[in-house]
């Protein structure tokens, strides 16, 4: 099998290769078809496990990622360069895999967010962290942690935190997908680091965690 | 906001947060934003601490693999659901 990963991130026009490609993929050739599942497969499964754990349910969003790229390939331009395109496509059909099966039970995002006085103050004064940042990265288990806490958040708020901070993606972009306005992007970002702050927050009182 | 205003109170400045840390605060928002800094040790533990769980949550998910090995099957799987689609 060709190994995606190993192939550069594209992120401009499409190449000549991927040019060679599509000509064959708007042909109909079975062949194109495959080359493009078989290379970009890795990838883009990658990036749909980011946002359906379930293993089912990534395998069935990547197959329909697949489907609506051969569907849509007629009206693919070529102005964002063919991955991107097929980045998104993928999320957009992990997004749908996720909206239609909510399996997980989720917090409420209200308990998580800062609470404040009338008069604007905070009810409970943030205290520094005891371990550093980047030491608290280097840590398998910590890692494993903020994985297992990012899973608890609600999806609505997950998915935007890893659209913007982890797939790095705009927020003009994350809205278009996601169907609201960027300034909901923004707020929806927002709170999934303030929710995630506090889940760390309350983590970080362990004792075994501030060992270093 | 003049020379008299009064500070930003620390809710404000949970609000500004995001957009101060993605660098897309306004001018005149940021100079409020970091003269309440300048008197609220609580703010600047919860700001250095919000820094650190963005940071976390990168290099955790960052960790993740970009690639996955794809089983066979579901290649096999992809490639017979568009001959279904095409027949």
């Amino acid at each position: 099998m060709a190994n995606g990963a190993s192939r550069p991130q594209m992120v401009g026009p499409s190449m000549p290769d991927d040019r060679e490609l599509l000509n064959g993929l708007r042909r109909g050739d079975a062949a194109a078809f495959e080359r493009l599942v078989r290379d970009h497969s890795p990838r883009l499964l990658a990036t749909i496990r980011h946002i359906v754990r379930h293993d089912e349910d990534a395998h069935e969003a990547l197959q329909d990622a697949f489907l609506s790229i051969w569907k849509a390939i007629d009206r693919f331009e070529g102005a964002s360069g063919l991955s991107t395109w097929l980045h998104r496509v993928a999320v957009n059909a992990a997004l749908m895999k996720l909206r239609a099966k909510r399996r997980r039970p989720e917090l409420a995002l209200d308990d998580l967010l800062p609470k404040f006085t009338d008069d604007g103050h905070a009810v409970d004064l943030a205290e520094p962290w005891q371990a550093d940042g980047v030491e608290l990265a280097s840590r398998t288990e910590v890692r494993a942690i903020v994985r297992e806490l990012i899973e608890q958040l609600p999806d609505n708020y997950r998915v935007v935190l890893l659209l913007r901070d982890l797939e790095e993606l705009s927020t003009d972009e994350v809205a278009r997908m996601l169907e609201v306005t960027p300034n909901a992007v923004k707020i929806r970002v927002h709170r999934a680091r303030q929710a995630l702050r506090t889940l760390l927050d309350r983590r970080f009182s362990r004792p075994e965690l501030r060992e270093t | 906001m003049n020379a008299v205003d009064p500070y930003l109170t620390c809710q404000q400045l949970a609000e500004f947060l995001g957009e101060y840390y993605d660098g897309t605060l306004a001018a005149k928002e940021r100079r409020e934003f970091e003269r309440h800094l300048a008197v609220c040790p609580p703010c600047i533990h919860y700001l250095e601490s919000y820094k650190t769980t963005v940071a976390l949550g990168k290099a955790s998910c960052g960790s993740a693999p970009a690639s996955e090995q794809v089983p066979e099957e579901l290649i096999q799987a992809i490639l017979a659901a568009r001959r279904q689609r095409q027949g």
